[in-house]
C-alpha cells in the first residue's frame, strides 16, 4: 500500500514541478511531463520502477481522452468529416505502411517489415490531440484534418490486430494470450465474430442514445455529486471492457459512445467529470514514456537508433506532405499537418508486444523501435515549437499578401451562455432563441432540465458555479453571459469565477433587489436588471391606465420613473459603499424622499414634455 | 351611409381643450369610429393588419390632430409609414383606399392671419398640407381641404370653442348622409370657412 502510495507520491509531485516550469518556458505541459519522467526514470534519478505496467494502466488515460473528443462531435459533424477522415486517414495509413515497409525490406524479411511498416504508420493520439487542444487549435482546419486522420488511425487498429497474426513466421509462443481477453474472440467463426462486433456497437448506441438518460436523471436526482462521477466512470470503463472483450479498440468503442452522447443534455457534466481523470492519467502516461526511454540501449545503438528516428520522422512527413498536398490543403496548413503527426504512437508500444508474442517481430528488433517511437512522440511537441515558432512566421513573412487565416467564424448560436433557466431564464431564452441567438443553457435542476429539453431547447444539466462545467459549456469561446439564478449568493459566486477566469465574458446579470445591484456594482458589473423592477413598472403602468389615465401617459411615467430611478442609483450607491450599516435607515428615507422627488421630477418633466404639445407653444 | 374613421392623434390629450370638445361632439355619432392612436400604441408599435382593416371598413377616413412644426405629432407620420403599404394603399395592386373621402381635422396655436403669404408662417394651411394632399392623391383619395381650428395661442373663448366643436359635428354628420357638397368643398381653402354654403339641410 505505502508502497503504491509512495510512487504516486512521486508520479504527481514530477507533474507539480515540471508541468509549470516546462508551461513557464512555453514548452507546452506534454513536454514537461515527458521531461518529468526523464527526471524520476531508471536513467534519471532512478525514483521508480516497473514504469510498463504504470504505462498499461494509464493508457486508458487515451480511453477517456477519446470519450470527450465524442462528447465534442455530434454524429451530424462526425458525417461531414467522413472524407477527410476515410480520404486522408486511409491514405496516411497506407501511404506510411507502404513506405515503412519498403524501407524495412532492406534490412529485414517481407513479413517483418509489412509488420513493422503497420504498427509505425500510427501516430499519436495522445500527444497530437494533447498538445492540440492546449494549443487551442483543435478547431482550426489543420486541427480538424490532423484529428480526422487519427480517428482513421484508431479505426485501423482493428484491422492491424486481426493481419499481424498473419505474418507470423514461427508457431506463437504459449504464453501469448496471457495479455487480455483481447484476441479471445479470434477463437469464433469470422461471421461470428462480425455479429458479435456490430451486436456491441449496437448496444452502446442503444444504451447511449435510450438508456443515459433516465439512467443519469435518477443519478442526477439524488444531488450527489460522486455517484453521477462513479457513474461517468463506469460508463467508460464499461464499454472499454465490452470492446476488448470483442476485439475492438476501447478507444474506439468510447469515442462511439461519446458520439452518441454528445447530443444528450448530461454531456457537460460528464464532461467535466471524466476531465480530471483523462488530464491526471494521460500526464501519468507521458510521464511513463519519459521514464521507459532505454538510455543504455540508446547509447549502445546511438548512430542507429538516431537513423532510424530521423528517417521514421523524414518517411512519415514525407507521405502526410504528399497526403495534405492530394487534398490541396493551403501552403501554412500543409507544414503543421505535415510535422504534426510525423511520430510513432502509443498504439505501437502494445503492437509491438503484440507482434512479439504472436512471433511475428523478434525483440532484437522491437526493443531498438520501441525505443525509437519513445523518442519520436518526445521530440513531436519539439516539432510543434519549431512549427509554431519558426517555420509558421517564415512562411507567413514569405507570402505576406497572403491573408490571414480565417478562424472558424464564432457560431452565433454558441455564444451565449445563459446560466439559470427557471422563471426569469426561460422568457429570456425564448427572447433570445426568437432573435436566432440559440443559448447554451445550464441549470441545476433535472426535471426542469428534462421539461425543457421536450420542447426542444438546448439545455444542460450541471452546476453553473463550477469552474470545469462553464470551461466545457463553451465559456472561452462564449462572448456573453447572462445570469438569470434566483440565488443571490450564487450570482455572485459565478460573476466572481467569470471575471477571474474569462475576463473577455461580457456578463448581463439578474438582481434580487436594490441591495444585491450594489453588490453586483461593487465587483464592476455594469449590465445588471433587477428582477422585478421591470414588471413592477409595467404593473404599475396597467393600474394607472385602469385609474382612467390616458394610455400614453401612463405609459410616460413609466418611462420617466426608470429614468428617475437610473438617475438615483449612484447617489444611492455611494451611499452604501461609505457606511453599508447607514444604508439601511438611509434607503428607508431615500424611499420615503423618492415619492417626493418622483412628483416633483414627474411634474417637471411632464411639463418640459408637454410645453411644446400644448397651447403655450404659438405653433400649436 | 357613409361609416366614418377619425384616426386621433394628440400626446398630451388631456390638455388640449379644444380637441377634447371636438372629440366629445363626435365621438358617440352614429356611424362615427374615433381611434384614438396614442392610446392604441402607446410604445409605437403599430398594428399594420388592424389599422388596414379598420379602413377598409370606413368610407370616410379623418385625421385629428394638433398641426406641429407644420405637420402632423409623431405617431400620424408613424401610422402613415407603416400602414400605407405598397400593394394596398398604392401601386398598381394597392386600390384599398380608392374613393374613400379623406382631410384633416387641425388646430393650431397661431391665428389664421399667421398663415397667408405676408404674415407670420408665409404659408397658407392649404400650401402647408400639400404633402397630405399628395398622399391622399397617390392613394387615389378624394382629397378634401382641411378642418382647421386656428388661434388657440390667444386662447379661445368657450363659446368658440363650442362652436368649432358644433362645426365639426355637423361636417361629420353631413358627410355620413351625404349631405355636404364635395365639390363646392374641394373649392374651399378651408372646409369649415363656410360649412352653410355646403350643407344642404333635409
Amino acid at each position: 500500500m505505502e508502497a503504491y502510495l509512495l510512487k504516486l507520491f512521486i508520479f504527481l509531485v514530477a507533474a507539480v514541478i515540471a508541468v509549470p516550469l516546462a508551461r513557464k518556458c512555453k514548452l507546452g505541459s506534454v513536454l514537461g511531463y515527458l521531461l518529468a519522467g526523464v527526471v524520476i526514470g531508471p536513467f534519471g534519478l532512478s525514483l521508480i520502477g516497473d514504469i510498463d505496467t504504470i504505462m498499461h494502466f494509464t493508457e486508458f488515460g487515451v480511453v477517456m481522452m477519446l470519450f470527450l473528443v465524442g462528447l465534442e462531435l455530434k454524429p451530424s459533424l462526425l458525417w461531414q468529416m467522413r472524407t477527410p477522415i476515410v480520404g486522408m486517414g486511409g491514405g496516411q495509413v497506407l501511404m506510411s505502411c507502404a513506405a515503412i515497409s519498403m524501407v524495412a525490406a532492406a534490412f529485414l524479411s517481407w513479413r517483418e517489415s509489412v509488420a513493422i511498416g503497420l504498427i509505425l504508420a500510427l501516430s499519436s493520439t495522445a500527444i497530437v490531440l494533447s498538445t492540440l487542444r492546449e494549443k487551442g487549435q483543435m478547431n482550426t482546419s489543420p486541427g480538424q484534418s490532423i484529428f480526422s486522420v487519427l480517428l482513421f488511425q484508431d479505426l485501423a487498429v482493428i484491422p492491424i490486430l486481426a493481419i499481424l497474426p498473419l505474418l507470423a513466421a514461427t508457431v506463437p509462443s504459449g504464453g501469448a494470450h496471457h495479455e487480455s481477453g483481447l484476441f479471445d474472440i479470434t477463437t469464433l467463426p469470422t461471421p461470428m465474430r462480425i455479429a458479435v462486433i456490430l451486436l456491441s456497437i449496437g448496444f452502446i448506441f442503444v444504451l447511449g442514445k435510450y438508456g443515459s438518460r433516465p439512467i443519469f436523471r435518477t443519478i442526477a436526482a439524488t444531488h450527489v455529486r460522486e455517484v453521477f462521477v462513479a457513474a461517468a466512470l463506469a460508463l467508460v470503463i464499461g464499454i472499454s471492457l465490452l470492446m476488448t472483450a470483442v476485439g475492438l479498440s476501447p478507444a474506439l468503442g468510447t469515442f462511439i459512445a461519446g458520439v452518441v452522447l454528445a447530443d444528450s443534455e448530461y454531456r457537460h457534466e460528464l464532461e467535466s467529470d471524466i476531465e480530471p481523470f483523462k488530464g491526471l492519467l494521460l500526464g501519468i502516461f507521458f510521464i511513463s514514456i519519459g521514464a521507459s526511454l532505454n538510455f543504455t540501449q540508446i547509447g549502445a545503438q546511438i548512430w542507429m537508433i538516431g537513423g532510424l528516428v530521423a528517417g521514421l520522422i523524414a518517411v512519415k512527413a514525407l507521405v502526410l506532405f504528399l497526403v495534405a498536398t492530394l487534398f490541396k490543403m493551403p501552403a501554412k496548413e500543409r507544414l503543421l499537418f505535415t510535422l504534426a503527426l510525423a511520430q510513432g504512437g502509443e498504439f505501437a508500444f502494445v503492437l509491438f508486444q503484440f507482434a512479439k508474442y504472436n512471433g511475428v517481430l523478434p525483440l532484437s528488433v522491437t526493443e531498438p523501435l520501441i525505443s525509437v517511437v519513445a523518442i519520436t512522440m518526445f521530440l513531436t511537441p519539439l516539432l510543434f515549437l519549431l512549427h509554431e515558432r519558426i517555420l509558421a512566421p517564415r512562411l507567413q513573412a514569405g507570402h505576406p499578401q497572403r491573408p490571414a487565416d480565417v478562424i472558424a467564424e464564432p457560431d452565433l448560436g454558441r455564444s451565449v451562455i445563459l446560466a439559470g433557466f427557471g422563471r426569469l431564464g426561460t422568457d429570456l431564452g425564448r427572447l433570445l432563441i426568437s432573435a436566432g441567438i440559440k443559448p447554451i443553457i445550464l441549470d441545476h435542476d433535472e426535471t426542469n432540465v428534462a421539461v425543457l429539453r421536450r420542447f426542444g431547447f438546448d439545455v444542460y444539466y450541471g452546476d453553473v458555479t463550477r469552474l470545469d462545467l462553464l470551461e466545457s459549456a463553451g465559456a472561452a469561446e462564449a462572448e456573453v453571459i447572462v445570469i438569470t439564478l434566483g440565488d443571490h449568493a450564487k450570482s455572485m459566486a459565478l460573476v466572481k469565477l467569470v471575471q477571474k477566469h474569462y475576463p473577455h465574458l461580457k456578463i448581463a446579470v439578474n438582481a434580487v433587489d436594490r441591495r444585491a445591484t450594489f453588490e453586483f456594482m461593487d465587483l464592476g458589473v455594469t449590465t445588471i436588471r433587477r428582477e422585478t423592477f421591470g414588471t413592477a413598472l409595467t404593473l404599475g403602468q396597467d393600474a394607472l391606465q385602469l385609474l382612467g389615465f390616458d394610455p400614453y401617459d401612463a405609459y410616460k411615467i413609466r418611462r420617466l420613473f426608470r429614468k428617475k430611478d437610473k438617475e438615483t442609483m449612484p447617489e444611492l450607491y455611494d451611499i452604501y459603499r461609505q457606511d453599508e450599516e447607514r444604508y439601511i435607515s438611509s434607503y428607508r428615507q431615500h424611499n420615503a424622499n423618492l415619492v417626493e422627488l418622483m412628483q416633483r421630477d414627474r411634474q417637471i418633466d411632464m411639463a418640459e414634455l408637454d410645453n411644446a404639445w400644448s397651447a403655450a407653444n404659438p405653433l400649436s | 351611409m357613409n361609416k366614418i374613421l377619425i384616426l386621433f392623434g394628440h400626446p398630451a390629450f388631456k390638455r388640449s381643450t379644444m380637441n377634447t370638445a371636438m372629440r366629445a361632439a363626435v365621438e358617440s355619432l352614429k356611424g362615427v369610429t374615433f381611434h384614438d392612436l396614442y392610446a392604441a400604441y402607446p410604445d409605437f408599435l403599430i398594428e399594420v393588419s388592424r389599422e388596414q382593416d379598420l379602413c377598409e371598413g370606413h368610407d370616410v377616413i379623418i385625421f385629428q390632430h394638433p398641426f406641429y412644426w407644420y405637420s402632423t405629432p409623431a405617431i400620424i407620420k408613424e401610422w402613415f409609414d407603416l400602414v400605407l403599404e405598397h400593394g394596398w394603399a398604392y401601386g398598381a395592386s394597392g386600390h384599398a383606399l380608392n374613393g374613400k373621402l379623406t382631410f384633416q381635422a387641425l388646430t393650431a396655436g397661431g391665428g389664421i392671419e399667421n398663415y397667408r403669404a405676408e404674415g407670420l408662417n408665409q404659408f397658407t394651411i392649404r400650401e402647408l398640407t400639400t404633402p397630405y394632399q399628395a398622399t391622399a392623391n397617390l392613394c387615389g383619395m378624394v382629397w378634401l381641404p382641411p378642418f382647421a381650428v386656428l388661434g388657440i395661442h390667444q386662447g379661445l373663448p368657450d363659446t368658440a370653442r363650442r362652436r368649432y366643436a358644433e362645426a365639426y359635428r355637423r361636417t361629420l354628420v353631413a358627410l355620413r348622409d351625404n349631405r355636404l357638397n364635395l365639390d363646392r368643398a374641394r373649392q374651399c381653402d378651408l372646409l369649415n370657412q363656410n360649412l352653410d354654403t355646403l350643407i344642404s339641410e333635409v
